[in-house]
């Protein structure tokens, strides 16, 4: 069954809002942030009216409540990306945080002077800044696997950097900047031939594909609530229980803990151990509520019709005299990364704003992927199953008067 | 509302981004300065000539950035020739304020001339560091630091 548009329209208020001048928004920005559908934004707000409670150590009834949803919201995200069990799915405020959870204490624990953390030039900041900071402290040596000018990476050379030496390699799933879809699988059996842990950066990749952890052997993956149709402020660490069990706390501080004395503190079994203080209770709640949605669109139906949008978008785009896409993966999502002859990114990202256009321009957050292209920015056109191909149509028409003023 | 009639996008700055004047490098000179915008990868070179009186005799830019950055750099340059050093501190100041609307040019005094062609640009908060990164940069100069990022 094909996905129906309209209802799908109507479920995310956020697309009948007003752009500048009240123009009628199209929003092409969803790799920095997706809408929102009604029932999370309920969810949430339900929370907030009837049943605002800490939990885990309430006795009262709103607590017992709030804690069971939030239990329930761990179970459901443990459902959608395959983990064994519940001990596996640690709620952080976002990918970001996670990464940063597993180079500290994952990282700065086991990784000592000489070992390996491989990465590759698409990465975003969040998968570079924190290894390189544990660097500083373990004097651990990063690698970088290469990629091609379609914006994918080299397999052949990712292979040769692998070593005995490699504990980590830490890659994105899905490119932000690129749309690349990388080879999951085949990047893990590789890393683990060696005997390293792979760590699965999906912020992109967790609302493109089905992702399950047991079925790709990942070691580790992050996401974040907000980029999957959820709250912002939200986000997971799926780790492998043996992996999670070895490593200290991210945090210290209630929830994480089962006694403390001033001689000796017992810390939480699993996941608590690693969720430090009062959480996000109903940012957790509302990604449940985003994980029933797009379980219930269904992978199939969201897969066909973001496949449909990049196959249309390429070719409008391929069309347009001196527009140069960065980014030409033969798996890729929906994501344009582009560059025009003679305007720069900032003014086209200007202009398509007059007409009410959303896009993202800059180096996004993945200055190494602008460095391997030689440019400084691109425009960044990144849609999602919500959007349709009339505002394809209407992107590319706006596109040509830019164009044209620039000429 | 089309893209044509933008007060932003005026035919002046679209003429001085592609047109750039005072387009190089001066040398020799007698203060410089490197200005980078990391939000945009706006980047550029002030180069300034001053005499012993303290006079702005000659000004050029070179770099890459938006049409705003450039066209702003280049206005700059036509601006500051002949002026002295304090009064392109003045000129920096009303131009700042006019970019953040503290300055109505239909009704506060003013020596901005043709710059008033940025007025526009308060509604784009974003874009006002693209505007200003030249100036900024001319300033640092004359205060002898080297770079000057903003953001």
């Amino acid at each position: 069954m094909a996905l129906d548009i309209n209802k799908v329209r109507q479920d995310f208020p956020n697309l009948a809002a007003r752009g500048r001048d009240n123009m009628p928004l199209i929003y092409f920005d969803n790799a920095a942030t997706t809408f929102k559908p009604c029932e999370v934004i309920s969810r949430t707000h339900h929370h907030y009216c009837q049943r605002t409670s800490n939990i885990h150590r309430g006795v009262h009834y709103l607590s017992e409540e709030a804690t069971a949803e939030y239990e329930a919201s761990r179970d459901k995200v443990r459902r959608f990306i395959n983990a064994k069990s519940l001990s596996e799915v640690i709620f952080t405020k976002g990918a970001t945080e996670s990464l940063n959870l597993l180079a500290r204490s994952y990282g700065a624990h086991f990784l000592k002077p000489g070992d390996e953390v491989l990465l590759s030039t698409m990465e975003h900041h969040a998968n570079i800044v924190p290894w390189q900071m544990i660097r500083e402290e373990t004097g651990c040596v990063l690698k970088v696997a290469p990629i091609n000018d379609q914006g994918e990476i080299i397999v052949d050379e990712y292979r040769k950097l692998l070593s005995a030496r490699t504990r980590i390699v830490s890659l994105v799933h899905v490119s932000n900047s690129l749309g690349t879809v990388n080879p999951v699988k085949a990047l893990v059996k590789y890393a683990h031939a060696v005997g390293a842990v792979f760590i699965l950066d999906s912020a992109q990749g967790i609302s493109h594909e089905p992702v399950d952890v047991q079925d790709l052997g990942v070691d580790f993956c992050v996401f974040s609530g907000h980029k999957l149709f959820g709250p912002t402020g939200v986000g997971v660490l799926y780790g492998k229980e043996v992996l999670l069990e070895s490593m200290p706390p991210y945090q210290g501080g209630g929830d994480m803990i089962l006694s403390v004395t001033f001689e000796k503190t017992i810390y939480n079994r699993l996941p608590h151990k690693f969720e430090a203080g009062t959480p996000n209770v109903a940012g957790v709640i509302g990604l449940g509520a985003s994980i029933d949605y797009v379980t219930r669109l269904g992978w199939e139906d969201i897969i066909a019709y973001k496949k449909d949008l990049c196959v249309y978008g390429t070719k409008l785009l391929e069309g347009i005299e001196g527009l140069r896409l960065v980014g030409t993966a033969a798996n890729k999502a929906p994501v344009f990364s582009f560059t025009l002859a003679n305007a720069h990114p900032h003014d086209v990202g200007t202009l398509l704003d007059r007409e009410g256009i959303a896009i993202r321009t800059g180096h996004h957050c993945t200055q190494p992927v602008m460095k391997r292209f030689g440019i400084p920015a691109t425009s960044r056109a990144s849609l999602t199953f919500y959007n349709t191909r009339e505002e394809l149509d209407l992107f590319i028409a706006a596109l040509r008067k830019v164009i044209k003023v620039f000429s | 509302m089309s893209i044509h009639s933008d007060e932003l996008y005026q035919q002046v700055i679209l003429e001085h981004n592609k047109r750039p004047r005072n387009f190089l490098q001066l040398d020799p000179c007698t203060h410089q300065a490197e200005g980078y915008n990391p939000l945009c990868g706006d980047h550029l070179n002030v180069y300034l000539r001053v005499s012993d009186q303290g006079m702005i005799e000659e000004l050029s830019f070179l770099g890459d950035g938006c049409a705003i950055s450039k066209a702003s750099a280049s206005m700059m340059t036509a601006a500051l020739k002949g002026k002295t050093v304090e009064e392109a501190g003045q000129l920096f100041q009303e131009f700042r304020h006019l970019l953040t609307k503290e300055l109505d040019p239909e009704k506060d005094p003013h020596s901005l001339g043709k710059l008033t062609v940025f007025s526009g640009i308060w509604k784009y908060p974003s874009r006002v560091k693209c505007a200003v990164l030249a100036w900024r940069t001319m300033k640092g100069a004359l205060d002898q630091e080297k770079t000057i990022a903003t953001e």
